[in-house]
């Protein structure tokens, strides 16, 4: 459980990073938090050619409030979102979410940029970025853009961004003052790796759903969110009937993994119980 | 002067001698050594289960950087013989009891014909870093011819199935049966009968140090120091002495600071060996630290048992006979022989009274790491059939399982009881002491009474809230021997030095050791030099597993203080010019009874009694203060337990919870209130892990699908309930403290505690759950299956 030999940089600015990832591509791999990808080089499932070390560049660590928006450097520790003031007012649903990942040690190594960029099937992270429809900047050799939460992640542990660009920023449109959220999250113990996670943000207009976000994690390859399960509940109240409609909605939805740890199965059927479980707890 | 308490420092809870330098960061681990000139190794391992190796060609490795010395298992045959002396060896008087038939494979230092098992160890790198010795590892081409994989024990018996030591023509390395009474016709009179097959699954010790060995050659003195962390230095010493032609006197065994062994680390491994070799041959020392996926598929496994059990039984509960056919799925290897399937055959019974047993056990090999104790060894299995029986005739007969329980325990009147079976050193089976009913009725008490519970269980019931309580009683014998070993000696300074063969990985022997001996020689534990894990404090020793040391070494003292403490009375006696019979210790000095002051210092008698012009010692009398003692126990003394867990079901997750976890155990005297319930903890935290999270799974080609703790579920602090603990104190008539070993209990009864914890819960559904692990889909796909 050693390394394979590799080369190591650690630049101070973005534009050395995009440089770095330039010159040496696909051969080079992006350190933020460490939580994933070091383990992974101890196994020797991954071989970087180089490493290059994204924590010496102060620039990118950093909750800003933005208007609507709430903006988070891409090397922002999850640890620090979780105790952002920020965050707490604006972004509840993300607090609530960031607490099931990991533990403290890897929340306070493992980055918000960082979990992102992996994507994982079963992070939470990706999963409320969905959720609230957010977005994050990519900066490469032409420059910056932004890619829409949706458009972002492609399959397990592959998003859309290019080999020579770097994640720079994930921007969280604020939840609206009075919104109900919930996330529920079912693993073996806690901290594992969510074997099903649910998030569920709604708007209520005089006792009737005017808006319903729901996303889940762990469930499939990637985290997504369910629109169809969203479209049961638009315009009808939040009740014991259109919560199991939901919940069901959401079960037939999700491509469902079948693996070691659960079945497609089981999986489905914890999409429903806890898409039925938050819906139950945002609304109540 | 300081106060010594007379009533001594056994039974208090005095802190660990061990705390101060572990945790101030002074400890030293194997992998903490550094020796000047030290290469480091790595092992190349198969990646299939069963297959023949054709070559293994290590040119390209011998040329990558830093590369210092390679060799394959062909070559290493050639010039090492397999580990001689795996198992244990079967006691005469057992051989002559129990019928018995026993393939002993032996496993070779690095495998040369056949890979055996995912994991198994072809070749090994010698580098200057571990850094490169796994990269020139990854050069290494080895060409295997597959061949198909064991991976079911009642499979791998058919004629069909592959075969893993050919030169047997079976898998079956095993079988033995152990029978009182007449099993066959009590069980076709019986008025009820139960017939079900349990699976105790296959998990492991886990220890949070990994295996690890240094070995060093000096060539002025042709002397081999071998450090291990390992339970059982002596053996490795005994081992080494054949593996590398030397004298043992030539050879030191030295187990540091240990990180945990729990029965993985209680035999010698062909990795202990090898690196020895190796560090002999290249002329400088070696070291292998196994890194945490190498120990998932080399450090051996535990559990694994498949009992096909008939219970025959009265209309009143009462259990007349009992069958079992149990298979061990024992993997490539048998470190431990017959050890794990006669602890199962013969901790059936436990705590109850029936006349009818039989027995038999079948020992099957499997393309699988091999099967060795891990705490409990064989027991928790045992207690799995039982207690889960015990439950299903409740069921049957609409009576509480305590009811049932009650009813079939040995009364207390009837202790000592003879178990009319002998236990694996050959002895007849005497449970020596103890009050089996009271614990359960204590575990009763202590989750707030069985009635208070079934009315707040039908309540919650009523309310679609699950809720259950599983019980799980046991006994254990421990303690076992042959025999431990002890050198006590007065040093000059008057401290106690003791020597011993037990071999410690965290229990805190240092502290419970220099208690008892500060209450033996009425000194102060701080008075006390503790040398354990060397094979230079004393050349014969045994080790630490079985839960034996507190039992053997406690006596092993005794046996060697008693006649030391007469040689120290016989020198104070010709000092104060009195009778030796008028003396006793006091305050680490020698005094006349009831005569206060003009003692004589164990010091002084130290010195009198060294050899020479200065001594003081009485005519013909041997110079020195120093004995060494051999103990062997007559045999093993009987610890118990009742655990009981209040659980509650999540009938839509599958997850169960544990609200209360109650265990009622005796184990005698205890020296250490504060180690014993440490002890009781561990091992209760490693018992329901193997109940709830831990599993060493395999798919059907042999293929592991542990390789880390992403896949490995430990419990942690978080997932454990608070356990509640009682203690029960019925001394053992069988040594001079009537101590009984702790060590492995509290592991044995939480699998089958929270199996019929779930069971209760959901008894409205008559689910029966008789596999372990219980894990969460399948608790939902039961109450799916229940519910269509």
């Amino acid at each position: 459980m050693k390394p394979a030999a590799f080369d190591y940089q650690a630049p101070t600015t973005v534009e050395e990073v995009v440089a770095l990832l330039g010159r040496h591509g696909g051969e080079a791999r992006l350190l933020a938090g460490g939580q994933t990808l070091v383990p992974m080089m101890n196994f020797r499932l991954a071989t970087p050619a180089i490493v290059v070390d994204l924590n010496r560049i102060p620039e990118l660590a950093y909750i800003k409030n933005d208007n609507d928006v709430v903006r988070i450097g891409a090397m922002t520790r999850q640890r620090a979102v979780e105790f952002s003031d920020i965050v707490a007012r604006d972004l509840p649903v993300l607090q609530a979410a960031i607490r099931m990942v990991g533990h403290l040690p890897t929340r306070s190594r493992g980055t918000i940029g960082g979990s992102i960029a992996n994507a994982d099937a079963a992070a939470e992270i990706p999963m409320v970025l969905q959720a609230l429809g957010g977005e994050v900047s990519v900066r490469g050799p032409s420059g910056e853009r932004r890619i829409a939460a949706a458009d972002l992640i492609e399959d397990a542990m592959i998003t859309s961004l290019a080999e020579d660009e770097v994640l720079t920023e994930v921007r969280f449109p604020k939840m609206a003052p009075g919104a109900r959220f919930a996330v529920e999250e079912f693993s073996r113990r806690h901290g594992d790796f969510a074997i099903a996670a649910v998030t569920v943000v709604l708007e209520m207009d005089k006792g009737v759903c005017a808006s319903a976000r729901i996303a889940a994690a762990g469930v499939s390859a990637c985290s997504r969110r369910i629109a169809a399960a969203e479209d049961v509940l638009r315009g009808r109240a939040v009740d014991p009937d259109s919560i199991a409609a939901a919940a069901a909605a959401a079960a037939d939805a999700i491509e469902p993994l079948d693996d070691r740890n659960a079945s497609a199965d089981y999986r489905r059927h914890l999409t429903r119980i806890l898409t039925g479980r938050a819906l139950q707890r945002a609304a109540a | 002067m300081s106060e010594v308490k007379n009533d001594g420092f056994v039974g208090r809870s005095i802190p660990r001698k061990e705390d101060q330098r572990l945790l101030t960061g002074k400890g030293q681990f194997v992998a903490d050594l550094k020796l000047p000139g030290m290469l480091h190794a790595a092992f190349v391992r198969s990646q299939v289960a069963h297959a023949r190796i054709k070559s293994i060609d290590l040119s390209r490795a011998l040329k990558a950087p830093g590369v210092v010395y390679a060799i394959a298992g062909p070559e290493l045959a050639q010039m090492l013989p397999p580990v001689p002396d795996t198992q244990l060896s079967l006691p005469r008087k057992w051989t002559t009891r129990v019928q018995h038939k026993f393939q002993n494979p032996q496993q070779p230092l690095l495998s040369h014909d056949k890979v055996r098992h995912v994991g198994e160890a072809v070749a090994v790198i010698l580098a200057e870093t571990r850094y490169q010795a796994e990269d020139a590892a990854e050069l290494v081409e080895v060409d295997l011819e597959p061949l198909p994989a064991v991976v079911d024990p009642i499979a791998g018996l058919t004629p069909e199935s592959a075969v893993l030591h050919e030169q047997y023509g079976t898998n079956l390395i095993g079988d033995f049966v152990v029978e009182k009474g007449d099993v066959k016709k009590a069980l076709a009179a019986a008025p009820r009968r139960i017939k079900r097959r349990f699976h105790h699954h296959r998990y492991a010790g886990i220890p949070m140090e990994c295996r690890g060995v240094v070995g060093s050659h000096d060539p002025r003195t042709d002397t081999m120091t071998i450090w291990s962390a390992c339970q059982v230095v002596h053996w490795l010493k005994r081992e080494a002495s054949t593996v590398l032609n030397m004298p043992e006197a030539r050879i030191r065994c030295v187990a540091l600071d240990v990180g945990g062994g729990f029965g993985t680390k209680g035999h010698v491994y062909p990795e202990d060996l090898v690196i020895p070799f190796l560090a002999r041959a290249v002329g400088r020392p070696v070291k292998w630290i196994e890194d945490r996926f190498e120990h998932f598929i080399s450090a051996c496994h535990s559990r694994d048992q498949i009992h096909d059990v008939e219970a025959g039984f009265d209309d009143d509960g009462r259990l007349i006979a009992f069958s079992d056919n149990f298979y061990v799925d024992c993997g490539a290897w048998n470190p431990i022989g017959s050890g794990i399937a006669y602890n199962t055959a013969v901790h059936l019974p436990g705590p109850y009274k029936f006349d009818h047993f039989f027995v038999r056990s079948r020992i099957v090999s499997t393309n699988k790491v091999a099967n060795a104790p891990y705490r409990g060894a064989g027991r928790p299995e045992a207690t799995f059939a039982m207690e889960r029986i015990m439950d299903m005739i409740a069921a049957e007969l609409g009576l509480d399982p305590a009811e049932v329980r009650l009813r079939n325990m040995i009364p207390a009147a009837e202790m000592p009881y003879h178990l009319g079976i002998p236990y694996r050193d050959g002895e007849m089976i005497v449970y020596d002491s103890g009050d089996y009913p009271e614990s359960l009725r204590l575990a009763l008490e202590a989750i707030g009474g069985l009635d208070a519970f079934r009315k707040k269980q039908r309540a919650a019931r009523a309310k679609g809230r699950y809720l259950g309580l599983g019980l799980g009683c046991y006994t254990e014998g421990t303690g076992v021997g042959p025999f431990e070993s002890a050198t006590v000696r007065i040093d000059p300074t008057g401290k106690i030095y003791v020597a011993g063969g037990s071999c410690p990985q965290g229990q805190g022997m240092e502290t419970i050791f220099s208690q008892i001996v500060a209450d033996v020689w009425k000194v102060e534990p701080k008075d006390v030099v503790m040398s354990l894990a060397d094979t230079s404090g004393v050349a014969m020793g045994f080790g630490t597993i079985a839960s034996r040391s507190t039992v053997t070494l406690s006596g092993a003292i005794h046996q060697a203080s008693e006649p030391l403490r007469q040689k120290v009375f016989s020198i104070a006696a010709n000092m104060l010019e009195c009778s030796a019979g008028d003396l006793e210790l006091r305050n680490g000095a020698v005094g006349v009874v009831g005569v206060p002051g003009n003692e004589v210092t164990l010091s002084t008698i130290a010195k009198a009694a060294r050899p020479g012009w200065d001594s003081a010692r009485p005519q013909g009398m041997a110079a020195g203060l120093e004995e060494t003692a051999y103990y062997e126990p007559p045999t093993v003394t009987w610890a118990y337990a009742a655990h009981a867990a209040l659980v509650e079901v999540d009938p839509d997750l599958g997850r169960v919870s544990i609200d209360k976890y109650v265990i009622v155990h005796d184990c005698g005297t205890v020296i250490n209130p504060m180690l014993v319930d440490g002890q009781i903890h561990g091992g209760a935290v490693q018992g329901l892990g193997g109940a709830l999270l831990e599993e060493m799974s395999y798919d059907a080609d042999g293929q592991i699908l542990v390789g880390s703790f992403m896949d490995y579920l430990v419990p942690g602090a978080s997932d454990m309930p608070h356990l509640d603990l009682v203690h029960m104190h019925h001394p053992s008539p069988l040594n001079p403290f009537g101590v009984k070993g702790v060590g492995e209990g509290s592991a044995i009864a939480p699998p089958v505690a929270i199996a019929n914890a779930v069971c209760d819960a959901l008894s409205h559904l008559k689910l029966e759950f008789n596999e372990t692990p219980i894990k969460p889909e399948k608790v939902v796909r039961a109450i799916w299956n229940a519910r269509r």
